[in-house]
């Protein structure tokens, strides 16, 4: 029963953002850096684990939301000198807008159409940045200057190239995801959500707009994943077109696959565990990929529903 | 008094085939109605027509004095129009509590009930014999429950017209007269229609019975007047006269 356990379930998750707060002040500087860069992306695989996860809606034009998030900050700040705050906004905005666009034409496709139509999408997206190099930088991509990533409250000001500081606001930015993410799954919206999973006919023969609630969650993922998007390119200085490549579009179906479609935890370990097998074997051979695969493969032979997916079937029912 | 739902001249065809065919047809308020025929009579595709699954080729379709003929099903439901399916379809990888969950907190959006959402369900599901069964999975119920568990979403939803698929396919005899004090106890707020293969369970529940054949009301009337119809046995009980 879904409300069995929601003391557990705070406790768990809060617990999980007190563990990476803390990790902050032991890792060494290089996976410090590290893990600021997988709680940002592990936004993106929640942003996608909303969509994918719960409704069930395949997508494999991801990129072009964390994308829009990434140029909608980058760009305001490149071209229009947009302070940190306002250009992160900026880029949520620009995804959930295009995430609204998208949604409109490719929700009358379900299934294998949906992927394909999603794909061609982020494709254009893609292309349209190659297009328009003079403001976009082309697939040279743009550098993000230092002195425009730092953000002044009040008298204080925060440099976001400062290792700790890009830590600290990566950590903040996920755990209001991961916050949010559980407030939906777990309220009624997040219901009907998982039932369109389910069986969509029956859903609607219960009362429900099944589109309007799919275009929602279009929406919502779409600006999640934007929302990682803008965060990468303030954080990390860097906006390229490689981001709105196929290959970020895989990504987070992997991290999700991986950590578990269907739990709120699931992308962050995801991420994590992509991370760092690949960043572990490449310290032993240029042949990590073949490394990797084999996990890859392992893993979906004895945890088929990802790693918490597995864990939630066999032993701990109660996650969400 | 004025019926509850009405049709005027409803047609569907698919292709060729006219699988229901200019059916008028009216249904008061609180009564329990039985629609029986042969396979292929057209009863399934006539009752998923009323709540709004298919659209008519032709005809219209009067809820409450409003015309619903191109409204979508989800807003008909939101009227009061539910539909309980013939072949079983609970969310199986949910557990029973949420399957009620999602008709109750419809009803809560609506505004057409007040409250908590736990209570609505749990309400719901002590009235089909399931609470203690809310934290199961709905695909490990036995089928049995699973068809009462389908009831029980029907009845979350308030409806003031619930349609009933072939309601005992699959249910134990044990299971049967359960049921048809369910129903009884259903009828008291709201009207019943029930698509019926069970001869018995439909002289015992119905007030007046339609007779499907060939996509057409083939006749109406009491479970007395229905069994004495001759056309009726001819169509239906294949009973030849002499």
């Amino acid at each position: 029963m879904r409300d069995a356990s929601p003391a557990k379930t705070y406790a768990l998750h809060i617990g999980v953002i007190a563990l990476l707060f803390a990790l902050n002040f032991v890792l060494p500087d290089y996976h410090q850096g590290l893990f600021a860069r997988i709680m940002a992306l592990a936004v993106f695989a929640m942003g996608y684990n909303l969509l994918f996860g719960y409704v069930g809606l395949l997508s494999l034009g991801h990129a072009m939301f964390f994308s829009a998030g990434l140029y909608g900050a980058g760009l305001t700040v490149h071209h229009l000198g947009w302070g940190v705050p306002e250009a992160f906004i900026a880029g949520v905005a620009c995804g959930a807008l295009l995430a609204l666009v998208i949604g409109l034409l490719a929700l009358r496709t379900t299934g294998v159409a949906f992927l394909i139509v999603t794909m061609m999408f982020a494709q254009v997206f893609y292309l349209l940045i190659l297009y328009f190099a003079a403001w976009t930088g082309g697939d040279q991509g743009l550098v993000i200057q230092q002195a425009a990533r730092v953000v002044s409250i009040g008298g204080a000001s925060l440099d976001l190239t400062n290792p700790t500081v890009r830590y600290m606001s990566a950590l903040a930015m996920f755990a209001i995801v991961l916050l949010i993410t559980l407030a939906i799954v777990r309220s009624r919206f997040g219901r009907v959500l998982v039932a369109i999973r389910e069986n969509e006919e029956r859903t609607k023969m219960l009362g429900y707009d099944t589109g309007a609630n799919k275009l929602a969650a279009v929406v919502a993922s779409g600006a999640i994943c934007a929302a990682s998007g803008a965060a990468y390119a303030l954080l990390f200085g860097y906006v390229g077109s490689s981001f709105a490549g196929v290959q970020y579009s895989i990504l987070p179906l992997l991290w999700v696959l991986l950590g578990g479609a269907a739990t709120t935890l699931g992308p962050l370990v995801g991420t994590l565990f992509m991370y760092y097998v690949t960043d572990i074997t490449s310290g032993f051979t240029s042949a990590y990929l073949l490394i990797v695969g084999v996990a890859l493969i392992l893993l979906v032979l004895f945890f088929p529903k990802g790693i918490l997916g597995s864990i939630r079937q066999r032993w701990l029912g109660w996650l969400p | 008094m004025m019926p509850l739902l009405t049709t005027k001249g409803l047609s569907r065809n698919f292709g060729g085939l006219r699988a229901v065919d200019g059916v008028d047809f009216a249904l008061m308020p609180g009564e329990i109605r039985a629609i029986i025929g042969p396979n292929g009579a057209g009863k399934t595709t006539f009752v998923s027509l009323l709540s709004g699954r298919i659209r008519p080729s032709a005809g219209m379709v009067v809820f409450d004095g409003a015309d619903i003929t191109t409204m979508p099903a989800y807003r008909r439901v939101r009227l009061g129009v539910a539909y309980t399916f013939q072949i079983t379809s609970v969310f199986a990888n949910l557990t029973a509590f949420d399957n009620v969950a999602l008709p109750v907190q419809r009803t809560l959006t609506d505004g057409r009930s007040k409250g908590q959402v736990r209570n609505g369900v749990m309400a719901a599901l002590e009235r089909t014999g399931l609470a203690d069964r809310a934290g199961t999975l709905a695909g490990q119920l036995s089928y049995g429950h699973q068809r009462l568990l389908e009831v029980a979403m029907g009845l979350a939803l308030k409806p003031r017209l619930l349609i009933l698929d072939e309601p005992t396919q699959g249910l134990a005899d044990s299971e049967i007269d359960n049921f048809i004090t369910l129903v009884r106890e259903i009828a008291k707020d709201a009207t019943v229609l029930l698509i019926e293969h069970n001869m018995p369970v439909v002289m015992q529940l119905a007030d007046r019975i339609t007779v499907f054949n060939f996509g057409k009301i083939l006749a109406e009337g009491t479970p007395e007047q229905i069994r004495a119809n001759g056309q009726v046995q001819d169509a239906y009980l294949g009973a030849t006269h002499d």
